[in-house]
């Protein structure tokens, strides 16, 4: 069964039409990307999924629960994470803390546990620090663990994202442009540390990228957008020389 | 219990046998007793606004409004169920009774506020505030525009203190816990906190719930200081100074809120010459404080005797830890 299997997904904001029939299905495992020009309609599709939008038509099921109409909360709890495209950390917290909010839905304890601070509060409390900092430990920011996020420097601020993602032990994984602003060193950095991510956290990976060689290295299958409509599935290969995207997205590049 | 533990609880005791000496001897004036108590019953105020406006960063303006409810609540069950008659628990149950009261309230106010994103808390708060008011001019049975009194002197200097160490120990401990990070997060970015699933609604109301509480209590404990109370007690310019207390002492930040109380408290009796121009100086605190120092003195920093243990050795080993970053 998919994982993830969104149907005719639609989506106006006002008059414009920002999402149009918007079709994917997502096998546990896979690493898929989505593509296409600026204002294509990329972002949106991730806002439809976690819940931040609620689409004017379609469906979208994750192990064929239907997602619309839940709260953006009850969304990631079932086990979807994702980063933004411009990076929203908890700034002014420290680092940990924001690893540790990553796994808020988890904490087993209740607000009577946390006032009396009892047994079952420490408890929870120590697994939920040492799970955040093995993440931590994961993402080699383990020495910044008590810095605030905000005095990190951008790329650390951009792992540190995926680490607050994964916290909360999700089987899939929302990437908003991960390679943004990074120069060709770290991006290389990235796709590995991508590739090793999928297999040591079990992940099925769903990314939107800007650059052509990122999505051409790690993913299976690739959809492409262009004002909201989806103009091109297949093998990045096939992507590649496809004519319609050629004109779309990658003759803009280029010129 | 570690020594730390132990050491907190001798402080704690010797502050009751402090304020039970004070009040037996007569050491201090009735008036600085007075004072003591009005700082206290701040702390409260502040305290509890700081939840709301300090850590989790929404803007209540209408915390006078919450403190009027546990006022006339806590009055009406002293003066006219037990008609001043009472044992030693029935003002304790009382204010615990005007806390819940009033927080039962204020869900009128959060749950419609906390519907949709956007800021609609500060005028909500405010025209609430407005509206305890002239509801409370309107009822004669409670006196109207005169006030109600006959409630005997029943707050005293110990039960405040109790009152500020409770709300201490709720604040410290909702802080630092899995709830408190929620908060936190939700005053840095209210839509990733909700895709860290954090159900900011819900914890929005929780946290405004616990805060009118407190406003509660606090209006009890006042009104039986006062032994009379009026609906202008309660008007927009208490809510006013409750506001300056939060931001002058620092948001986020538990000896911040009791710095600013204490300090404003004072600099307001000191003030007294200035007769009615001193309700001046409140608001005009508050826009400079926005202006200048948005964050307070002690602004989202914290006393280490108030961080707890684990937390604070971790603070402990960042320092070696930028150290080695930077190196
Ligand atoms: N909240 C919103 N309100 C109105 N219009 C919006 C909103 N969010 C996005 N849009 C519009 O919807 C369209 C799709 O935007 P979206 O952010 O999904 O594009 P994208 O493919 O992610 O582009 P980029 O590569 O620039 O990130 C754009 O025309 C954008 O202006
Ligand atoms: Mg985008």
């Amino acid at each position: 069964m998919s994982l993830l299997q969104i149907e005719g997904l639609t989506h106006f904001f006002g008059g414009l039409k920002a999402v149009s029939d918007f079709n994917l299905e997502l096998s546990a495992g896979e690493v898929v990307g989505l593509i296409g020009p600026n204002g294509a309609g990329k972002t949106t599709v991730f806002n439809l999924i976690t819940g931040v939008y609620k689409p004017s038509a379609g469906h979208i099921r994750f192990e064929g629960q239907e997602l619309v109409g839940l709260q953006s909360c009850q969304i990631i709890s079932m086990g979807i994470a994702r980063t933004f495209q411009t990076i929203r950390l908890f700034r002014d917290l420290t680092v940990l803390d924001n690893v540790r909010l990553g796994h808020f839905a988890q904490a087993r304890y209740g607000i009577r546990d946390a006032l009396m601070r009892s047994g079952k509060f420490r408890d929870e409390e120590k697994r939920i620090r040492d799970k955040g900092m093995e993440l931590l430990e994961a993402f080699n920011l383990a020495r910044y663990a008590h810095t605030q996020a905000k005095a990190l420097p951008y790329g650390e601020q951009r792992r540190l994202e995926i680490a607050r993602a994964l916290s909360s032990n999700p089987r899939l994984l929302l990437l908003d442009e991960p390679a943004a602003g990074m120069n060709p060193r770290e991006i290389d950095e990235l796709l590995e540390r991508i590739a090793w991510l999928k297999d040591e956290f079990d992940l099925t990976i769903f990314l939107i990228e800007h650059q052509m060689r990122v999505v051409m290295g790690i993913c299976e299958h690739i959809t492409v957008l262009d004002f909201g409509e989806t103009i091109a599935v297949g093998a990045p290969r096939e992507i590649q020389t496809n004519p319609r995207v050629l004109e779309a997205y990658l003759g803009k590049e280029v010129s | 219990m570690g020594l730390k533990s132990r050491m907190t609880l001798v402080l704690v005791f010797l502050g009751f046998v402090l304020c039970i000496l004070i009040e037996r001897s007569g050491l201090l004036s009735a008036y600085i007793l007075q004072i003591s108590m009005y700082v206290g019953i701040n702390i409260i105020l502040t305290l509890s606004l700081n939840l709301v406006n300090g850590y989790m960063g929404e803007f209540s303006v209408g915390h006078a409004g919450f403190m009027a409810i546990g006022a006339y609540v806590s009055s009406i069950i002293t003066v006219r169920v037990f008609h001043n008659q009472m044992g030693p628990f029935v003002f304790p149950l009382a204010v615990i009774v005007a806390g819940i009261v009033t927080a039962a309230t204020s869900f009128v106010v959060a749950f419609p506020s906390f519907r949709t994103r956007g800021d609609y808390l500060a005028i909500v708060t405010l025209a609430f505030n407005m509206i305890v008011k002239s509801v409370l001019e309107n009822i004669d049975a409670l006196g109207g525009p005169r006030g109600f009194m006959g409630m005997g002197r029943l707050t005293n200097l110990v039960n405040v203190y109790a009152w500020c160490l409770v709300t201490i120990f709720v604040v410290r401990n909702l802080v630092y816990s899995n709830f408190g990070r929620a908060v936190l997060s939700i005053r840095e970015d209210e839509v990733a906190s909700n895709l860290v699933s954090v159900n900011t609604r819900q914890m929005k109301i929780m946290v405004f719930l616990i805060a009118a509480f407190f406003a509660g209590v606090a209006g009890a404990l006042f009104a039986h200081v006062m032994q009379f109370i009026n609906p202008r007690s309660f008007a927009i310019q208490k809510s006013t100074d409750i506001l300056v207390m939060v931001y002058l002492g620092g948001i986020g930040s538990i000896f911040g809120s009791v710095l600013g109380a204490t300090v404003y408290t004072v600099l307001l009796e000191l003030l007294r010459p200035l007769g009615v121009w001193r309700w001046v100086v409140g608001p005009i605190m508050l826009v400079i404080l926005m202006i200048c120092r948005p964050t307070g003195i002690m602004g989202l920093k914290e006393l280490t005797g108030l961080i707890p243990r684990e937390e604070r050795v971790l603070g402990k080993k960042e320092e070696t830890d930028v150290v080695t970053a930077s190196n």
